[in-house]
Protein backbone atom coordinates (compact mmCIF):
# COMPACT_ATOMS: atom_id res chain seq x y z
CA UNK A 1 0.00 0.00 0.00
CA UNK A 2 1.28 3.00 -1.16
CA UNK A 3 0.59 7.17 -0.82
CA UNK A 4 1.10 7.01 -4.31
CA UNK A 5 -1.86 4.10 -5.41
CA UNK A 6 -3.39 5.80 -2.35
CA UNK A 7 -4.57 8.79 -4.62
CA UNK A 8 -4.96 7.04 -7.77
CA UNK A 9 -7.72 4.99 -8.70
CA UNK A 10 -7.41 1.98 -7.28
CA UNK A 11 -8.34 4.48 -3.73
CA UNK A 12 -10.77 1.47 -3.41
CA UNK A 13 -7.92 -1.05 -2.64
CA UNK A 14 -6.56 1.53 0.11
CA UNK A 15 -7.94 -1.28 3.26
CA UNK A 16 -4.99 -3.36 1.72
CA UNK A 17 -3.36 -4.92 -1.66
CA UNK A 18 -5.67 -8.04 -1.53
CA UNK A 19 -7.93 -5.99 -2.97
CA UNK A 20 -6.37 -5.35 -5.98
CA UNK A 21 -6.23 -8.74 -8.70
CA UNK A 22 -2.87 -10.11 -9.16
CA UNK A 23 -2.36 -9.55 -12.79
CA UNK A 24 1.45 -11.83 -12.67
CA UNK A 25 2.21 -13.84 -10.16
CA UNK A 26 5.37 -16.05 -10.74
CA UNK A 27 5.84 -19.03 -8.32
CA UNK A 28 8.89 -21.13 -7.63
CA UNK A 29 10.28 -20.28 -10.76
CA UNK A 30 13.64 -21.70 -12.13
CA UNK A 31 15.02 -21.65 -15.55
CA UNK A 32 17.94 -23.88 -16.16
CA UNK A 33 19.32 -23.73 -19.68
CA UNK A 34 22.00 -26.48 -20.70
CA UNK A 35 22.81 -29.87 -19.27
CA UNK A 36 25.46 -31.49 -18.16
CA UNK A 37 28.77 -29.20 -17.94
CA UNK A 38 27.07 -26.18 -19.80
CA UNK A 39 24.21 -26.29 -17.23
CA UNK A 40 23.39 -23.09 -15.91
CA UNK A 41 20.47 -21.64 -13.91
CA UNK A 42 19.50 -18.70 -15.15
CA UNK A 43 16.68 -17.90 -12.67
CA UNK A 44 15.87 -20.30 -9.31
CA UNK A 45 12.86 -20.59 -7.47
CA UNK A 46 11.66 -17.10 -7.81
CA UNK A 47 8.18 -15.96 -6.54
CA UNK A 48 6.33 -12.69 -7.63
CA UNK A 49 3.39 -11.22 -7.71
CA UNK A 50 2.09 -8.27 -9.54
CA UNK A 51 -1.11 -6.78 -8.76
CA UNK A 52 -3.20 -4.32 -10.92
CA UNK A 53 -1.49 -0.58 -10.29
CA UNK A 54 1.65 -2.12 -9.82
CA UNK A 55 4.58 -1.05 -11.00
CA UNK A 56 7.46 -3.52 -10.03
CA UNK A 57 11.64 -2.74 -10.78
CA UNK A 58 14.05 -5.71 -11.47
CA UNK A 59 17.75 -4.52 -10.58
CA UNK A 60 20.95 -6.30 -11.07
CA UNK A 61 24.19 -6.97 -13.03
CA UNK A 62 24.27 -8.50 -16.27
CA UNK A 63 23.43 -12.07 -16.07
CA UNK A 64 21.81 -11.92 -12.78
CA UNK A 65 18.94 -13.16 -14.73
CA UNK A 66 16.61 -9.83 -15.52
CA UNK A 67 15.72 -10.85 -18.71
CA UNK A 68 14.91 -14.44 -18.28
CA UNK A 69 12.03 -13.17 -15.46
CA UNK A 70 10.95 -10.74 -17.78
CA UNK A 71 10.70 -13.38 -20.38
CA UNK A 72 8.90 -16.04 -18.94
CA UNK A 73 6.72 -13.03 -17.44
CA UNK A 74 5.90 -12.96 -20.88
CA UNK A 75 5.60 -16.11 -22.08
CA UNK A 76 8.32 -15.73 -24.41
CA UNK A 77 10.27 -18.75 -22.36
CA UNK A 78 8.62 -21.63 -20.46
CA UNK A 79 10.06 -22.09 -16.84
CA UNK A 80 11.98 -25.34 -16.30
CA UNK A 81 9.93 -25.50 -12.90
CA UNK A 82 7.31 -23.52 -10.97
CA UNK A 83 4.52 -21.12 -12.49
CA UNK A 84 3.59 -18.15 -14.40
CA UNK A 85 -0.08 -17.19 -14.37
CA UNK A 86 -1.35 -13.88 -16.36
CA UNK A 87 -4.03 -13.03 -14.68
CA UNK A 88 -6.05 -16.63 -14.35
CA UNK A 89 -4.29 -18.37 -16.46
CA UNK A 90 -1.64 -20.37 -15.90
CA UNK A 91 0.64 -20.31 -18.69
CA UNK A 92 2.24 -23.88 -18.47
CA UNK A 93 -1.09 -24.95 -19.43
CA UNK A 94 -1.42 -23.86 -22.68
CA UNK A 95 0.58 -24.89 -25.76
CA UNK A 96 2.65 -22.05 -27.83
CA UNK A 97 -0.25 -20.87 -29.89
CA UNK A 98 -2.65 -20.65 -26.63
CA UNK A 99 0.25 -18.88 -24.96
CA UNK A 100 0.61 -16.42 -28.08
CA UNK A 101 -3.24 -15.58 -27.92
CA UNK A 102 -2.48 -15.05 -24.30
CA UNK A 103 0.38 -12.71 -25.23
CA UNK A 104 -1.47 -10.96 -27.18
CA UNK A 105 -4.53 -9.94 -25.70
CA UNK A 106 -2.51 -9.77 -22.13
CA UNK A 107 0.64 -8.49 -22.57
CA UNK A 108 2.71 -5.90 -23.94
CA UNK A 109 6.39 -4.88 -24.23
CA UNK A 110 8.47 -1.89 -24.15
CA UNK A 111 12.02 -1.91 -25.22
CA UNK A 112 15.16 0.38 -25.02
CA UNK A 113 14.90 1.49 -28.87
CA UNK A 114 13.23 0.09 -32.25
CA UNK A 115 10.22 -0.78 -30.63
CA UNK A 116 7.72 0.74 -33.38
CA UNK A 117 7.71 -0.82 -36.82
CA UNK A 118 9.28 2.39 -38.93
CA UNK A 119 6.32 1.66 -42.07
CA UNK A 120 3.20 2.00 -40.08
CA UNK A 121 2.02 5.21 -38.37
CA UNK A 122 1.99 5.80 -34.39
CA UNK A 123 -1.92 4.41 -34.86
CA UNK A 124 -1.34 1.90 -36.68
CA UNK A 125 1.63 0.22 -34.35
CA UNK A 126 -0.68 0.60 -31.88
CA UNK A 127 -3.31 -1.16 -33.99
CA UNK A 128 -1.65 -3.96 -34.62
CA UNK A 129 -1.59 -6.04 -31.64
CA UNK A 130 -5.26 -6.07 -31.74
CA UNK A 131 -5.79 -6.49 -35.62
CA UNK A 132 -3.80 -9.46 -34.98
CA UNK A 133 -6.06 -10.87 -32.25
CA UNK A 134 -9.03 -10.86 -35.02
CA UNK A 135 -10.49 -7.31 -33.91
CA UNK A 136 -12.05 -5.44 -37.05
CA UNK A 137 -9.63 -2.80 -38.27
CA UNK A 138 -12.22 -0.07 -37.43
CA UNK A 139 -12.27 -0.96 -33.61
CA UNK A 140 -8.55 -1.92 -33.76
CA UNK A 141 -7.99 1.92 -34.68
CA UNK A 142 -10.35 3.64 -32.29
CA UNK A 143 -8.82 1.28 -29.28
CA UNK A 144 -5.40 2.63 -30.57
CA UNK A 145 -6.49 6.13 -30.50
CA UNK A 146 -7.85 5.41 -26.89
CA UNK A 147 -4.69 4.31 -26.00
CA UNK A 148 -2.82 7.11 -27.32
CA UNK A 149 -5.06 9.42 -25.41
CA UNK A 150 -4.46 7.73 -22.63
CA UNK A 151 -0.43 8.74 -22.50
CA UNK A 152 -1.28 12.20 -23.98
CA UNK A 153 0.01 11.80 -27.53
CA UNK A 154 -3.16 11.69 -29.65
CA UNK A 155 -1.73 14.22 -31.68
CA UNK A 156 0.85 11.84 -32.73
CA UNK A 157 -1.72 9.19 -34.27
CA UNK A 158 -0.68 9.67 -38.01
CA UNK A 159 2.93 10.10 -37.63
CA UNK A 160 5.67 7.97 -38.49
CA UNK A 161 8.05 6.78 -36.39
CA UNK A 162 10.98 8.64 -37.82
CA UNK A 163 8.80 11.52 -37.43
CA UNK A 164 8.64 11.30 -33.80
CA UNK A 165 11.28 11.96 -31.05
CA UNK A 166 12.82 9.17 -28.83
CA UNK A 167 10.10 10.04 -25.89
CA UNK A 168 7.38 9.76 -28.53
CA UNK A 169 8.44 6.98 -29.76
CA UNK A 170 8.39 5.67 -26.07
CA UNK A 171 4.55 7.03 -24.94
CA UNK A 172 3.69 4.91 -28.27
CA UNK A 173 5.44 1.91 -27.61
CA UNK A 174 3.55 2.07 -24.02
CA UNK A 175 0.40 2.95 -25.80
CA UNK A 176 0.70 0.08 -27.79
CA UNK A 177 1.75 -2.12 -24.60
CA UNK A 178 -1.73 -1.48 -22.76
CA UNK A 179 -4.02 -1.19 -25.94
CA UNK A 180 -7.44 -3.02 -25.70
CA UNK A 181 -7.27 -5.35 -23.17
CA UNK A 182 -3.89 -5.65 -22.28
CA UNK A 183 -2.99 -4.80 -18.85
CA UNK A 184 0.48 -5.84 -18.39
CA UNK A 185 3.20 -3.79 -19.26
CA UNK A 186 7.11 -5.34 -19.58
CA UNK A 187 9.58 -2.49 -19.75
CA UNK A 188 13.35 -3.15 -20.65
CA UNK A 189 15.54 -0.28 -19.82
CA UNK A 190 12.30 1.91 -21.33
CA UNK A 191 14.51 5.01 -20.69
CA UNK A 192 17.71 3.72 -21.82
CA UNK A 193 18.32 5.23 -24.91
CA UNK A 194 16.57 8.70 -23.44
CA UNK A 195 18.46 11.56 -21.87
CA UNK A 196 17.95 12.42 -18.48
CA UNK A 197 15.12 14.39 -18.88
CA UNK A 198 12.96 12.65 -21.50
CA UNK A 199 13.52 9.08 -19.40
CA UNK A 200 12.01 11.08 -16.22
CA UNK A 201 8.72 12.29 -18.62
CA UNK A 202 8.53 8.85 -20.20
CA UNK A 203 8.70 7.43 -16.37
CA UNK A 204 5.78 10.12 -15.58
CA UNK A 205 3.53 8.92 -17.86
CA UNK A 206 4.69 5.01 -17.57
CA UNK A 207 3.37 5.55 -13.71
CA UNK A 208 0.20 7.63 -14.75
CA UNK A 209 -0.79 4.85 -16.92
CA UNK A 210 -0.44 2.39 -14.39
CA UNK A 211 -1.91 4.17 -11.76
CA UNK A 212 -4.89 4.50 -14.45
CA UNK A 213 -5.37 0.45 -14.45
CA UNK A 214 -2.53 -1.24 -15.44
CA UNK A 215 0.58 -3.08 -14.09
CA UNK A 216 3.85 -3.13 -14.91
CA UNK A 217 7.56 -4.98 -14.34
CA UNK A 218 10.27 -2.72 -15.24
CA UNK A 219 13.98 -3.88 -15.64
CA UNK A 220 16.89 -1.21 -15.31
CA UNK A 221 19.82 -0.51 -13.86
CA UNK A 222 19.06 3.31 -13.27
CA UNK A 223 18.20 3.51 -9.57
CA UNK A 224 16.61 6.91 -10.16
CA UNK A 225 13.96 5.26 -12.83
CA UNK A 226 13.66 2.23 -10.62
CA UNK A 227 12.33 4.56 -7.75
CA UNK A 228 8.94 5.30 -9.90
CA UNK A 229 8.19 1.73 -8.97
CA UNK A 230 6.29 0.72 -5.90
CA UNK A 231 8.98 -1.52 -5.11
CA UNK A 232 12.44 -3.09 -6.29
CA UNK A 233 13.24 -6.70 -6.66
CA UNK A 234 17.04 -7.18 -6.86
CA UNK A 235 18.72 -10.13 -8.79
CA UNK A 236 22.21 -11.58 -8.53
CA UNK A 237 23.08 -14.80 -10.02
CA UNK A 238 19.35 -16.13 -10.60
CA UNK A 239 17.89 -15.49 -7.20
CA UNK A 240 15.94 -12.84 -5.66
CA UNK A 241 18.18 -11.18 -2.81
CA UNK A 242 15.87 -8.66 -1.25
CA UNK A 243 12.53 -7.85 -2.38
CA UNK A 244 11.82 -4.45 -0.36
CA UNK A 245 8.30 -4.12 0.07
CA UNK A 246 6.64 -0.76 0.79
CA UNK A 247 5.16 -2.36 3.92
CA UNK A 248 6.67 0.64 6.39
CA UNK A 249 4.59 3.75 6.67
CA UNK A 250 7.35 6.27 5.00
CA UNK A 251 8.40 8.63 7.76
CA UNK A 252 8.78 11.01 4.67
CA UNK A 253 5.55 10.81 4.01
CA UNK A 254 3.07 11.52 6.87
CA UNK A 255 0.96 14.04 6.16
CA UNK A 256 1.76 14.90 2.63
CA UNK A 257 -0.65 15.02 -0.20
CA UNK A 258 -3.29 16.51 2.85
CA UNK A 259 -3.16 20.30 2.98
CA UNK A 260 -1.54 22.88 0.29
CA UNK A 261 1.07 24.60 -0.18
CA UNK A 262 4.49 24.12 1.84
CA UNK A 263 2.94 22.44 4.68
CA UNK A 264 2.91 18.72 2.93
CA UNK A 265 6.23 19.33 2.46
CA UNK A 266 7.71 20.05 5.72
CA UNK A 267 10.59 18.85 7.29
CA UNK A 268 11.48 15.61 4.58
CA UNK A 269 15.43 16.87 4.82
CA UNK A 270 18.35 16.41 7.09
CA UNK A 271 18.51 19.16 10.17
CA UNK A 272 20.79 22.37 8.91
CA UNK A 273 24.00 23.99 11.44
CA UNK A 274 23.23 27.19 12.18
CA UNK B 1 24.35 25.71 4.08
CA UNK B 2 23.70 27.69 7.38
CA UNK B 3 20.69 29.55 8.47
CA UNK B 4 23.24 32.30 9.29
CA UNK B 5 23.80 32.74 5.78
CA UNK B 6 20.35 31.85 4.70
CA UNK B 7 18.99 34.75 6.73
CA UNK B 8 21.19 37.09 5.80
CA UNK B 9 20.30 36.61 1.91
CA UNK B 10 16.81 36.94 2.83
CA UNK B 11 17.02 40.27 4.42
CA UNK B 12 19.23 41.70 1.86
CA UNK B 13 16.23 42.09 -0.49
CA UNK B 14 14.07 43.52 2.32
CA UNK B 15 13.49 44.27 6.26
CA UNK B 16 11.62 41.05 7.70
CA UNK B 17 10.54 40.36 11.31
CA UNK B 18 11.31 36.79 12.52
CA UNK B 19 8.21 35.36 11.73
CA UNK B 20 8.47 36.52 7.88
CA UNK B 21 11.99 35.60 7.97
CA UNK B 22 10.78 32.09 9.22
CA UNK B 23 8.13 32.04 6.40
CA UNK B 24 9.94 32.85 3.37
CA UNK B 25 12.89 30.37 4.40
CA UNK B 26 10.85 27.77 4.30
CA UNK B 27 8.84 28.40 1.33
CA UNK B 28 12.29 29.09 -0.54
CA UNK B 29 14.02 25.79 0.73
CA UNK B 30 10.31 23.75 -0.18
CA UNK B 31 10.35 23.26 3.58
CA UNK B 32 12.94 20.95 3.46
CA UNK B 33 14.81 22.46 6.16
CA UNK B 34 12.06 23.67 8.47
CA UNK B 35 13.51 26.25 10.92
CA UNK B 36 12.12 27.05 14.42
CA UNK B 37 11.58 30.17 15.72
CA UNK B 38 13.69 30.21 18.40
CA UNK B 39 16.37 29.00 15.87
CA UNK B 40 16.03 32.40 14.06
CA UNK B 41 15.76 34.40 16.68
CA UNK B 42 18.76 33.04 18.14
CA UNK B 43 20.76 33.49 14.32
CA UNK B 44 19.34 37.22 14.55
CA UNK B 45 20.69 37.86 17.76
CA UNK B 46 24.56 36.67 16.34
CA UNK B 47 24.29 38.42 13.69
CA UNK B 48 23.21 41.80 15.47
CA UNK B 49 26.30 41.07 18.02
CA UNK B 50 28.67 40.79 14.59
CA UNK B 51 27.05 43.85 13.37
CA UNK B 52 25.46 42.76 10.23
CA UNK B 53 22.45 42.92 11.44
CA UNK B 54 20.13 46.29 13.03
CA UNK B 55 16.99 47.14 14.38
CA UNK B 56 14.89 48.54 11.38
CA UNK B 57 14.52 52.62 13.58
CA UNK B 58 10.92 52.26 14.87
CA UNK B 59 9.27 55.06 12.48
CA UNK B 60 10.05 52.94 9.46
CA UNK B 61 8.43 49.36 11.22
CA UNK B 62 4.89 49.32 10.83
CA UNK B 63 3.93 45.67 10.42
CA UNK B 64 1.52 44.20 12.75
CA UNK B 65 2.26 41.38 14.72
CA UNK B 66 5.69 41.00 13.70
CA UNK B 67 7.00 44.05 16.01
CA UNK B 68 10.97 44.06 15.01
CA UNK B 69 11.79 44.24 11.68
CA UNK B 70 15.45 43.79 11.46
CA UNK B 71 17.77 45.31 8.67
CA UNK B 72 21.15 44.25 7.20
CA UNK B 73 23.78 46.71 8.16
CA UNK B 74 26.26 48.18 5.27
CA UNK B 75 28.67 44.99 6.50
CA UNK B 76 25.53 42.67 6.18
CA UNK B 77 25.28 43.74 2.37
CA UNK B 78 28.69 42.71 2.04
CA UNK B 79 28.30 39.67 3.76
CA UNK B 80 25.33 38.50 1.56
CA UNK B 81 27.10 39.59 -1.68
CA UNK B 82 30.28 37.93 -0.63
CA UNK B 83 28.21 34.32 -0.25
CA UNK B 84 26.41 34.37 -3.43
CA UNK B 85 29.77 35.02 -5.07
CA UNK B 86 31.96 32.52 -2.77
CA UNK B 87 32.09 28.73 -3.55
CA UNK B 88 30.89 26.63 -0.62
CA UNK B 89 34.04 25.51 0.48
CA UNK B 90 34.22 21.05 -0.57
CA UNK B 91 37.52 20.83 0.51
CA UNK B 92 37.01 18.65 3.65
CA UNK B 93 34.16 16.18 3.06
CA UNK B 94 31.57 15.82 5.37
CA UNK B 95 31.23 13.54 8.12
CA UNK B 96 28.63 10.91 6.32
CA UNK B 97 27.98 7.86 8.67
CA UNK B 98 27.24 5.69 5.94
CA UNK B 99 30.82 6.15 4.61
CA UNK B 100 32.14 6.03 8.12
CA UNK B 101 30.21 2.62 8.98
CA UNK B 102 31.29 1.08 5.34
CA UNK B 103 34.92 1.75 5.64
CA UNK B 104 34.97 0.40 8.78
CA UNK B 105 32.82 -2.67 7.66
CA UNK B 106 35.41 -3.40 5.06
CA UNK B 107 38.25 -2.97 7.35
CA UNK B 108 36.90 -5.81 9.76
CA UNK B 109 37.36 -9.63 9.42
CA UNK B 110 34.13 -9.89 11.76
CA UNK B 111 31.49 -8.18 9.66
CA UNK B 112 29.71 -8.98 6.29
CA UNK B 113 30.00 -6.54 4.12
CA UNK B 114 26.93 -7.42 1.70
CA UNK B 115 24.86 -8.02 4.18
CA UNK B 116 25.23 -4.51 5.61
CA UNK B 117 25.25 -3.02 1.79
CA UNK B 118 22.10 -5.06 0.98
CA UNK B 119 20.12 -3.89 4.48
CA UNK B 120 21.28 -0.19 3.33
CA UNK B 121 20.39 -0.47 -0.29
CA UNK B 122 16.62 -1.49 0.69
CA UNK B 123 16.66 1.61 3.02
CA UNK B 124 18.32 4.26 0.22
CA UNK B 125 16.27 2.91 -2.30
CA UNK B 126 12.97 3.28 -0.27
CA UNK B 127 14.18 7.32 0.12
CA UNK B 128 14.69 7.84 -3.12
CA UNK B 129 10.75 6.26 -4.38
CA UNK B 130 9.27 8.72 -1.75
CA UNK B 131 11.61 11.36 -2.87
CA UNK B 132 10.59 10.53 -6.25
CA UNK B 133 6.54 10.19 -5.26
CA UNK B 134 7.00 14.02 -3.94
CA UNK B 135 8.08 14.85 -7.30
CA UNK B 136 5.96 12.73 -9.28
CA UNK B 137 3.34 15.24 -7.62
CA UNK B 138 4.56 18.61 -8.64
CA UNK B 139 3.64 19.14 -11.92
CA UNK B 140 6.04 18.59 -14.96
CA UNK B 141 6.47 22.11 -15.83
CA UNK B 142 7.08 24.74 -13.18
CA UNK B 143 5.44 28.01 -13.56
CA UNK B 144 6.33 29.63 -10.13
CA UNK B 145 9.62 30.95 -8.32
CA UNK B 146 8.87 28.65 -5.31
CA UNK B 147 7.56 25.57 -7.44
CA UNK B 148 11.12 26.27 -9.18
CA UNK B 149 13.24 26.65 -6.16
CA UNK B 150 11.75 23.46 -4.39
CA UNK B 151 11.89 21.47 -7.60
CA UNK B 152 15.78 22.15 -7.45
CA UNK B 153 15.80 21.25 -3.33
CA UNK B 154 13.99 18.10 -4.77
CA UNK B 155 16.11 16.87 -7.53
CA UNK B 156 18.99 17.70 -5.33
CA UNK B 157 17.65 14.61 -2.62
CA UNK B 158 16.99 12.45 -5.52
CA UNK B 159 20.61 13.08 -6.75
CA UNK B 160 22.34 12.58 -3.59
CA UNK B 161 19.94 9.13 -2.90
CA UNK B 162 21.00 8.14 -6.43
CA UNK B 163 24.41 8.67 -6.15
CA UNK B 164 24.25 6.51 -2.50
CA UNK B 165 22.72 3.88 -4.21
CA UNK B 166 25.37 3.59 -6.84
CA UNK B 167 27.94 3.79 -4.76
CA UNK B 168 26.54 0.66 -2.80
CA UNK B 169 26.43 -1.42 -5.96
CA UNK B 170 29.63 -0.50 -6.41
CA UNK B 171 30.83 -1.80 -2.69
CA UNK B 172 29.37 -4.60 -3.37
CA UNK B 173 30.92 -5.64 -6.77
CA UNK B 174 34.16 -4.37 -5.66
CA UNK B 175 34.01 -6.16 -2.39
CA UNK B 176 33.07 -9.17 -4.39
CA UNK B 177 35.86 -9.07 -6.83
CA UNK B 178 38.84 -8.42 -3.83
CA UNK B 179 37.67 -11.58 -2.02
CA UNK B 180 38.71 -12.71 1.13
CA UNK B 181 41.74 -10.19 1.96
CA UNK B 182 44.70 -11.32 5.10
CA UNK B 183 43.67 -9.43 8.13
CA UNK B 184 46.84 -7.97 9.93
CA UNK B 185 48.49 -9.93 12.87
CA UNK B 186 46.46 -13.05 12.39
CA UNK B 187 47.37 -14.20 8.92
CA UNK B 188 49.77 -17.28 11.04
CA UNK B 189 46.26 -18.54 12.80
CA UNK B 190 45.26 -19.81 9.41
CA UNK B 191 41.47 -20.70 8.47
CA UNK B 192 40.30 -21.21 12.02
CA UNK B 193 38.67 -17.62 11.87
CA UNK B 194 34.69 -17.65 12.48
CA UNK B 195 32.00 -16.79 10.61
CA UNK B 196 31.92 -13.27 10.13
CA UNK B 197 28.72 -11.20 11.55
CA UNK B 198 25.53 -11.31 9.63
CA UNK B 199 27.17 -14.36 7.33
CA UNK B 200 24.08 -15.82 6.31
CA UNK B 201 23.55 -19.72 4.55
CA UNK B 202 23.53 -17.93 1.04
CA UNK B 203 26.45 -18.81 -0.51
CA UNK B 204 25.74 -16.55 -3.54
CA UNK B 205 26.37 -13.42 -1.30
CA UNK B 206 30.11 -14.25 -0.52
CA UNK B 207 32.90 -13.83 -3.28
CA UNK B 208 31.67 -14.71 -6.22
CA UNK B 209 33.63 -12.44 -9.14
CA UNK B 210 31.33 -10.93 -11.62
Amino acid sequence: MTGRRASGPTAGAEAGTEASPIILELTGVTRVHGEGERRVVALREADLEVRLGELVAVMGPSGSGKSTLLNLAGGLDTPSAGEVRLGRDLLSHLDAAGRAAIRRRRVGYVFQDLNLIPALTAAENVALPRELDGVGVREAREQARSALAEVGVVELADRFPEEMSGGQQQRVAIARALVGPRRLVLADEPTGALDSHTGEAVMRVLRQRIDAGAAGLLVTHDPRFAAWADRTVYLRDGVVVDADRDDRASDLLVGAGRGSGRDRRRGIGPGLDD
Amino acid sequence: MTVRHGLVALLAERPMGVYELRKEFDARTGGTWPLNIGQVYTTIQRLMRDGLVEHVPLEYSHEAGDAEPYRLTEAGYQEADGWWHQPVDRSVPGRDELVIKLALAAASPDVHVPTVVHAQRVESMRALRDYTRLKAREPEHVTTREGLAWSLVLDNLIFTAEAEVRWLDHVEATVARVGALPVPGVAEQGAAAPAPVGASDDSTWTGRGR
